[in-house]
């Protein structure tokens, strides 16, 4: 077997995976959004650029996923960044593991039984109640957008606080000292050195929870009590209640454009401000 | 049903207990979302919780999978054909009648059984999706036992493809204790105290057919119309009043039960499970008309297990089976044997059993109400209002 082969060998896996989980899906998607809802629903093919023409009237679903989505990736980038710094920098390494492990538990629950655990923590009995008993009244948490951030925060903070936390983590600690020696306060070793070293993780969590974000239906649908309308929960409806598949692929074709492109500018942005960093810091 | 307070430890564990048979108590993760892949999602997360095979014992095999609506079942019934036939029952819980249709128009569903709507049923023959009924195989059907009213959607151009389940009403639930002495009585009331006293306390379901319908009433429109211009003045009011709503939701039992929510769409069983608990919660009729409807046993073409699923439909005709259905859900029947059977109480019950002149107002959904892709548009554009 020449060395060519065996690269064929060893990618066919992941080739043969791609081809079925992602391109196959997504071409019959990309089919699917020129053709026409069936008289009972469904699809009926067809070559029409209907369905792309109508979809002003999801815009509302999408700027609220627009909204929403980059919102709750900051909130839970601010509340994830510290978490992950205590745990890298600051733990005792023997605590380490088990805090680690903590910030898992929550995933080994569905996250649709956690979310419903929300709406009891959230509804008239739950939160509201104990700040009428402090004296604030009429706080209405439930089914607002705020619940529905809340949710997202709680729901991905994992995702975001690992690749910071494994960029804190392999940080070198002789580059903290270094800065300290040269007479740096800690304040400002942390903005010069810690946090333009960490950027890498806070990218990855950043991506990895933006993305799923996008396409977030349950959360909206459990907190938000159907009046927070995410593109999820459009497609949902469009596919599982009006059963109009050529509408609802071309919303799903369309939201993928939307991320490609959002990501891909996203990442070239980073790339340039890490590079940007490099060069200073090799000054 | 007898949670007035909220989910406690003991209640959780009960509630997990029932799951892990297989009943109905799915409703808590399901009804919610409304989807039926959250149980495909809970199935798969969550292997302990998995239906045990029961050890097949006749030759029916070893389990059927029921198709089915929130809150509609007595668990013992199960529990009890299983004992007999060995067959386990699995119970999958469904949002509405577009979820269903949705499932099975995509294929692979695995059901062997499920209980569409009478509006459904000219549908889903039309799209060649369920069976034709084999009268031998279901003694317990006495045909000239029921309601012809209730029962008649089940025969497509003289062919039987479903048999009776239970009948009900679409009204809303109020606690009256918020009312300020003046009571509901009309769709009219409905919205318009939404606006008023009731408002950010009211729910709506989240389901086209009744939300338009019954927004079409105020007006005094017909519950099943798609003429455009009053499909416009029904979609005016609902977004008109959309600031005003607690949610848009089909799972409102939580809400009412614990005080968040004071108004709510609601249909007769929950009606009668909220009352029954909390009989400071109403359950009326629209003074204008809205929605009576009747479901039905059917089988769906390519049903893994056939056998089963006739021995199930036929176990839960049987009337003394129907009957303890009947007073776990507080649906009524239109089936003389098992009424029966009924207690009095039940059957002079006004939230099962509504007065005539009310009733007399109420009417079928059409199929071409469920399918009109108009209003699917209509209900995505009140909620991403």
């Amino acid at each position: 077997m020449t060395r060519r082969e065996r690269n064929w060998l060893l990618v066919t896996p992941a080739a043969a995976w791609f081809v079925v989980m992602l391109v196959l899906p997504l071409s019959v998607i990309f089919v699917f959004s020129f053709g026409e809802r069936g008289p009972a629903g469904g699809y009926v093919p067809a070559f029409t650029f209907e369905q792309y023409a109508n979809l002003p009237a999801r815009f509302t679903a999408f700027k609220n996923t627009m909204i929403l989505a980059p919102l709750g990736t900051i909130a839970a980038m601010l509340i994830a960044y510290p978490l992950a710094y205590q745990l890298a920098v600051r733990t005792d390494p023997k605590w380490k593991i088990i805090l680690l492990v903590l910030v898992i538990v929550p995933f080994w629950t569905s996250i649709l039984i956690r979310s419903y655990a929300w709406i009891f923590i959230l509804g008239g009995s739950g939160l509201p109640a104990l700040l009428e008993m402090v004296g604030i009244e009429g706080v209405r948490l439930i089914y607002t957008p705020f619940a529905v951030l809340i949710g997202i925060v709680y729901g991905y903070l994992p995702l975001m606080v690992f690749p910071i936390y494994v960029s804190l983590d392999r940080l070198d600690k002789r580059l903290l000292e270094a800065s300290a020696d040269l007479g740096a306060r800690p304040f400002s070793t942390f903005l010069q050195v810690t946090l333009p070293l960490s950027i890498p993780g806070v990218a990855t969590g950043c991506m990895l929870v933006f993305i799923l974000l996008m396409g977030e239906f349950l959360i909206p649908a459990l907190l938000g009590g159907g009046k927070v309308f995410f593109v999820g929960n459009a497609l949902v409806d469009l596919f599982l209640q009006s059963r109009n598949w050529a509408f609802g692929s071309a919303v799903a074709f369309t939201l993928i454009v939307i991320m490609l492109v959002t990501v891909t500018v996203y990442m070239r942005l980073i790339a340039r401000l890490h590079s940007g960093r490099q060069d200073i810091s090799i000054m | 049903m007898t949670d007035t307070g909220y989910i406690s430890k003991w209640k959780f564990m009960e509630e997990l207990r029932r799951y892990r048979k297989g009943s109905v108590s799915r409703r808590h993760f399901l009804g919610v979302t409304g989807l039926g892949a959250a149980t495909a999602v809970l199935g798969t997360a969550m292997p302990a919780l998995r239906p045990r095979a029961a050890l097949a014992s006749s030759d029916i095999g070893d389990r059927v999978v029921l198709a089915t609506w929130p809150n509609y079942h007595d668990t013992a019934n199960f529990d009890m054909f299983t004992d007999a036939t060995g067959a386990f029952v699995q119970v999958n819980v469904f949002g509405s009648n577009e979820e269903m249709l949705a499932k099975l128009q995509a294929g692979g569903s695995g059901w062997d059984v499920f209980v569409p709507t009478n509006y459904t049923i000219t549908t889903y023959v039309s799209e060649d999706l369920i069976e034709p009924l084999d009268v031998s195989k279901l003694p317990n059907y006495d045909a000239d036992a029921f309601d012809p009213r209730f029962s008649d959607a089940g025969t497509v151009d003289g062919t039987l493809y479903a048999v009776p389940k239970n009948w009900g009403t679409t009204g809303f639930a109020v606690n009256t204790s918020h009312d300020g002495g003046t009571s509901l009585t009309s769709w009219k009331d409905f919205f318009d105290r939404t606006k008023d006293d009731f408002s950010g306390r009211t729910m709506v379901h989240d389901y086209q057919l009744t939300t338009i319908g019954n927004a079409l009433k105020y007006f005094g429109y017909s519950f099943n119309s798609v003429e455009e211009s009053e499909l416009a003045d029904a979609e005016r009011l609902l977004i008109e009043v959309k600031p005003h709503l607690f949610a848009i939701s089909s799972d409102y039992q939580p809400a009412m039960r614990s005080g968040d929510a004071w108004l709510t769409m609601c249909w007769t069983g929950d009606g009668k499970q909220l009352n029954a608990d909390m009989p400071e919660i109403a359950f009326v009729l629209g003074r204008e008309g809205g929605e009576v409807w009747s479901d039905y046993y059917a089988i769906p073409k390519g049903a893994p297990h056939r056998d089963a699923a006739y021995a199930l439909i036929n176990y839960m005709l049987d009337p003394q089976v129907n009957a303890r259905e009947v007073v776990a859900h507080g649906y009524p029947v239109a089936d003389a044997n098992t009424n029966a059977l009924l207690p009095e109480a039940i059957l002079n019950d006004p939230i099962l059993y509504p007065a005539q002149d009310l009733l007399d107002a109420l009417e079928f959904g059409a199929a071409a109400t469920l399918t009109d892709p108009n209003r699917a548009e209509l209900l995505a554009r009140f909620k991403s209002a």
